[in-house]
C-alpha cells in the first residue's frame, strides 16, 4: 500500500509546505506499513528531488513535460489521477493551499474519493480512518471519520515537526497522457514579485495594518521583514486602500497563515483577522493602544509607536547576528 | 447568459462558535448566519453580469430552511429565482454532487461560488462540480469579465496573480476584489418576496466522511507585555524563550 504525496516545485525547488506534506505522508505511511511515494510536476534537478528521501519518501515520480511547467490544477489532477493507478494508492496527501485545494477537488471527483481539507495531526487508524482538521477559519476543530476506499488530506502548515534524516529517494521518469480540454484555457499574463518570499511558506511574517498611517511609511516595517528574512503581509483595509498588494491580506478574508512568528504592526486584531493567523505558533503585537484586542491573542506585546519600535527592533536583530 | 451562484449558508464572522450535545452539534443559540462573504462576491459580480450582459441569475444552497432568508436576502440584491436543495450539506462531495445534479439539468453558462465556505474552508466545491459535469474550474478569481462565449479572468497565485482567458462554460471560486459586496435595496427587497424559492430533494450520493466530534482550541496563554523602553528585549525573548527565532 502507498501514500501518494503530491509536491509543489516553486523556482526550481520543493515548496517547504510541500516538504512537511512529504513528511506527513511518511509517517502515515509508516503507520500503514506501506510506503511514501512523491509526485513531482515540473522542472527541478534530480539532486532536489532526491532531497524527498530526507523527509521520508522512498521514491520520487517525476513529471517533466514541457507543457505542465506552468501551474495547471486541471491537468495536474490528471496526472495525479493517472499516478494513483501506477502507484495502487489509496491515500493522497498534499499541502492545503491554493493549488493544492484546486487539484484534490479535480482529482477526488475522478477517484470518487472524499477529500478532507485543513489536517492538523496523523490520523488515528486503529479503527477505521479518523482525520482531525481545523474548521471555523481555526476557531475550532473536527474529527472525521472517513469511509471511502481512497482518501484525499490536505495538510495546514506546522500539522507536525519534520524531521530530517540522512536518506535520499531514488527518482523516476513519470510519463502521464495528457489531454487537450486541460489545456483549453489562454495564460494572458502573470505577475508575480518573483523575489518576494511566499507569505504561506514564510517562517517569520511581519504584517501591517491601518496604524500604519499610509503607502509611504512601509520602510521601517520592510526594514524590519529584511533583517528577519521575513514575508511581509497587512490588513484587509490596507490591501482594500491598495496601500499593498492584494495578495498580502491576511485573515478570514484573506490569506491564511501559520508562521512561527507573526508580527502584526499597527493592526487592531479584529476577529476577521485574527482568523487568518491563529495557525502561528507566536505572535508578536506592537500597538499603541493598550486597550487593542490582539493583545489577548498575542504571546508577546509592545504598546508603543511603531514608527519608534519598528527601527530599534530592526537594530536589535542586526547587532544580534 | 444563465449564471448560477452558489451560497453558503454560514455563521457570521464575529460569531462565538461552541458546541452542544456532547460536542456533536453546533451551537446555533445566539448566532447570526450570513452568505457566506465569499459567495457574496460571487452573487455581486453575477447581478453585475447580468446588467451588462443580460441573462439570468438562479442562486442555489444546499441546505435546509433555515437558508431561505440568506436565499431571499440574495434574490432581494438581483438573483431573479432561488433553488434549495432541502438536506443538510454533510460534506463537501455531498454538497457538490447536489450541485452538479442541479446544473446538469440546464446549462448555465457560468457557475459562481465564494474560493471557500467559511465554516469548514475546504475550498474544494468549485473543483469538485467542474470535475463532475466535465468542465474546467479555476480559483481563487478575483477580477472577471465576459465577451461573447469568452471569459477573461485574473486569479491569485502565490505572491502575485494570472490572467486566464477561456470559453464558457466555466466554474468559478470567487474572492475579492472581484465585486464589491451588494446591499439590497427596499425595492429589491420587495421584489424578492414574489420570486420563486423553488425546494427540490436531495439525489442520494453515499457518505463518504462521517463527523465524530468537533473540539475548541486550547485557551491562549496570557500575553507577556514588554515595556516600549526596553522593545529589543524581544528579540532575546523570541530566541530563548519562545524559542522560535
Ligand atoms: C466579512 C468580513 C471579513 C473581513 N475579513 C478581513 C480579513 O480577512 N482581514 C482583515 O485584516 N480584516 C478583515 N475584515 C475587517 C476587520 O473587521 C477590521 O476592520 C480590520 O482587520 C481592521 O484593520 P486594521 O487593524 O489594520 O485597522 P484598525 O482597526 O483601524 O486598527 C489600526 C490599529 O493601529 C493602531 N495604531 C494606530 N497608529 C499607531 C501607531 N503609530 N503605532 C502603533 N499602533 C498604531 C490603532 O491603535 C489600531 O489598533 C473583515 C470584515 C468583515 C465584515
Amino acid at each position: 500500500m502507498s501514500v501518494l504525496v503530491f509536491v509543489e516545485i516553486d523556482n526550481g525547488s520543493i515548496k517547504k509546505t510541500s516538504r512537511e506534506a512529504i513528511y506527513f505522508g511518511a509517517r502515515l505511511a509508516e503507520q500503514l506499513s506501506g510506503e511514501a511515494v512523491v509526485l513531482a510536476i515540473g522542472e527541478a534537478t534530480e539532486a532536489e528531488l532526491e532531497q524527498a528521501g530526507k523527509w521520508g519518501a522512498t521514491r520520487v515520480l517525476h513529471v517533466s513535460e514541457e507543457k505542465l511547467a506552468h501551474e495547471n490544477s486541471l491537468a495536474y489532477a490528471d496526472v495525479l489521477a493517472q499516478a494513483v493507478g501506477a502507484t495502487d494508492s489509496k491515500i493522497i496527501v498534499l499541502a492545503k493551499s491554493g493549488l493544492g485545494d484546486a487539484v484534490a477537488a479535480r482529482a477526488a471527483a475522478k477517484l470518487k474519493a472524499s477529500v478532507v481539507s485543513g489536517v492538523t495531526e496523523l490520523p488515528d487508524t486503529q479503527n477505521g480512518f479518523k482525520v482531525v482538521r481545523s474548521i471555523y477559519t481555526g476557531k475550532a476543530f473536527a474529527t472525521v471519520e472517513i469511509k471511502s476506499a481512497i482518501k484525499i488530506l490536505g495538510i495546514r502548515k506546522n500539522a507536525l515537526e519534520v524531521v530530517e534524516s540522512e536518506k535520499s529517494a531514488p527518482v523516476e521518469g513519470f510519463t502521464p497522457t495528457l489531454r487537450e480540454s486541460d489545456f483549453a484555457a489562454k495564460v494572458l499574463e502573470v505577475e508575480k514579485a518573483s523575489t518576494e518570499l511566499s507569505l504561506t511558506d514564510a517562517d517569520i511574517i511581519v504584517s501591517g495594518g491601518r496604524g500604519m498611517k499610509g503607502p509611504d511609511n512601509w520602510q521601517p516595517l520592510l526594514d524590519l521583514a529584511g533583517a528577519l528574512g521575513a514575508a511581509t503581509g497587512c490588513s484587509k483595509p490596507v490591501s482594500d486602500l491598495d496601500w499593498r498588494p492584494h495578495h498580502e491580506h491576511i485573515g478570514q478574508t484573506g490569506i491564511k497563515v501559520a508562521p512561527n512568528i507573526y508580527i502584526a504592526c499597527g493592526i487592531s486584531g479584529a476577529i476577521q483577522h485574527l482568523a487568518g493567523v491563529n495557525g502561528s505558533k507566536c505572535i508578536v503585537v506592537i500597538n499603541k493602544d493598550p486597550e487593542a484586542p490582539f493583545f489577548k491573542a498575542a504571546d508577546y506585546g509592545i504598546v508603543g509607536d511603531v514608527f519608534d519600535i519598528l527601527p530599534r527592533l530592526t537594530r536589535a536583530v542586526e547587532e544580534a547576528r | 447568459m444563465k449564471i448560477l451562484v452558489c451560497i453558503s449558508n454560514v455563521p457570521d464572522t464575529t460569531a462565538k462558535i461552541s458546541f452542544t450535545d456532547n460536542d456533536t452539534k453546533f451551537n446555533k443559540t445566539g448566532v447570526q448566519f450570513i452568505i457566506g462573504p465569499y459567495d457574496d462576491y460571487a452573487l455581486a459580480r453575477a447581478v453585475e453580469l447580468k446588467e451588462q450582459h443580460g441573462g439570468t441569475v438562479t442562486v442555489l444552497n444546499v441546505g435546509e430552511s433555515e437558508s431561505d432568508p440568506q436565499l431571499r436576502k440574495a434574490l432581494a440584491i438581483g438573483a431573479d429565482d432561488a433553488i434549495r436543495v432541502n438536506t443538510e450539506p454533510t460534506d463537501s462531495y455531498f454538497v457538490a454532487a447536489q450541485i452538479a445534479h442541479i446544473a446538469s439539468q440546464n446549462s448555465y453558462d457560468l457557475i459562481l461560488m465564494g474560493r471557500e465556505s467559511i465554516d469548514f474552508n475546504s475550498g474544494v466545491v468549485h473543483g469538485l462540480v467542474g470535475e463532475m459535469l466535465g468542465i474546467a474550474s479555476y480559483s481563487p478569481v478575483m477580477k472577471l469579465d465576459i465577451t461573447g462565449n469568452e471569459a477573461k479572468f485574473a486569479r491569485e497565485i502565490d505572491g502575485g496573480k494570472e490572467h486566464l482567458s477561456a470559453a464558457l462554460p466555466l466554474v468559478l471560486g470567487c474572492q475579492e476584489p472581484i465585486a464589491e459586496w451588494k446591499i439590497p435595496n427596499m425595492r429589491g427587497i420587495m421584489t424578492a418576496r414574489t420570486k420563486s424559492l423553488a425546494v427540490v430533494e436531495p439525489v442520494s450520493v453515499d457518505d463518504s466522511t462521517v463527523l465524530e466530534k468537533y473540539a475548541l482550541p486550547a485557551p491562549k496563554g496570557s500575553c507577556r507585555m514588554i515595556p516600549a523602553e526596553e522593545a529589543e528585549q524581544l528579540i532575546a525573548l523570541l530566541k530563548t524563550e519562545a524559542k522560535v527565532l
